[in-house]
């Protein structure tokens, strides 16, 4: 099977490229200790929403190795799609990093196999096929974090969430255009 | 004056017109429903596979935190509560308000949406 492996495979590398987000979600959270030492009802809720985050981002890592390890994608989308998956590790190890730091438990991985049978990923047959499930979930979790920005009890976590929703937009206008799809046409299409 | 005749086909014709009328508005809601579904329910949940979040086939009905080899909340799991229309609408609109301790952060604020989503997924059978 082939892997993905990010051209900077160091995590030391790999960090250097996504710290941006780690760095601020960390750093954000630098003044969270106290409610991390009795984790009230908001932060737990907090938590509970991040986990569900870490859940999608967890997903999207492995869609993207199964849409590697098919063999249908060709370069430079290949690339494209390595990318992406690099910069979904990087919302990982954010969401790690943040979920610790609050005192709550991360949620684990699934096994590939796990993700390619709730994928369906069986009927992938053409790279045309591989993006649009990527461009699938890639919407989905778009609107699925904006639509969670209002749940958050913490501004600053809030504020990730939008961030995060930035990067799977930037993800799911690439696959469009690779898709040869039109954009949307409506304002504010996003979200709603 | 002369009184009309009543015309009893003319009430029939009237009631089968509702019917279709009816039956288009609902078709309506339940592909307004499915489209809703695509864009704001699909990053986390499918309707034959546990995701992020359960599957949904057959979930009207159906006693909540039951889909087996799904890991709920454990305050879904403890509610003992069975998703009737009513039910889904208001989980949809504020789940925390619904069930407390529950881990899903989304909610759809608009009640024509709810009702369409509503809709799609009373067709999940």
């Amino acid at each position: 099977m082939q892997l993905i492996t990010p051209p900077q495979a160091s995590r030391r590398s790999f960090l250097g490229t996504t710290g941006s987000l780690s760095a601020v979600a960390v750093a954000m959270l630098a003044g969270q200790e106290a409610l991390a030492q009795g984790m009230g009802a908001d932060v737990s809720k907090d938590v509970g929403i991040l986990n569900v985050a870490l859940g999608l981002e967890h997903e999207a890592i492995n869609a993207y190795q199964l849409g590697a390890a098919s063999g249908l994608l060709q370069k430079p989308v290949l690339d494209v799609a390595v990318q992406f998956q690099s910069q979904h590790k990087g919302h990982r190890d954010a969401l790690i990093a943040t979920i610790n730091k609050l005192g709550g438990k991360p949620v684990a991985e699934k096994t590939l196999d796990e993700y390619a049978k709730a994928l369906n990923a069986g009927s992938l047959k053409s790279q045309a096929d591989v993006l649009d499930l990527a461009a699938r979930l890639e919407l989905g979790a778009t609107n699925a974090y904006l639509g969670v920005i209002p749940a958050f009890g913490n501004r600053d976590l809030a504020k990730v969430a939008g961030r995060l929703a930035a990067d799977e937009t930037m993800h799911y206008t690439v696959l469009t255009s690779a898709l040869g799809r039109p954009l949307p046409t409506a304002a504010l299409s996003f979200g709603a | 004056m002369r009184r009309e005749p009543a015309r009893p086909w003319l009430a029939g014709l009237a009631a089968l017109c509702l019917a279709a009328w009816a039956a288009t508005g609902q078709a309506q809601s339940v592909e307004r429903g499915r489209q809703l579904y695509e864009a704001r329910c699909s990053a986390c949940h499918s309707v034959d596979a546990n995701r992020v979040g359960p599957l949904h086939r057959g979930v009207l009905g159906r006693r909540a935190g039951s889909v087996p080899g799904y890991d709920y909340s454990p305050a879904l799991a403890a509610s003992g509560q069975v998703w009737t229309e009513a039910r889904l609408k208001a989980w949809l609109k504020d789940p925390e308000a619904l069930i407390p301790g529950q881990k899903m952060g989304y909610r759809l604020d608009e009640a024509r949406d709810r009702d369409d989503v509503v809709a799609y997924l009373a067709t999940l059978k």
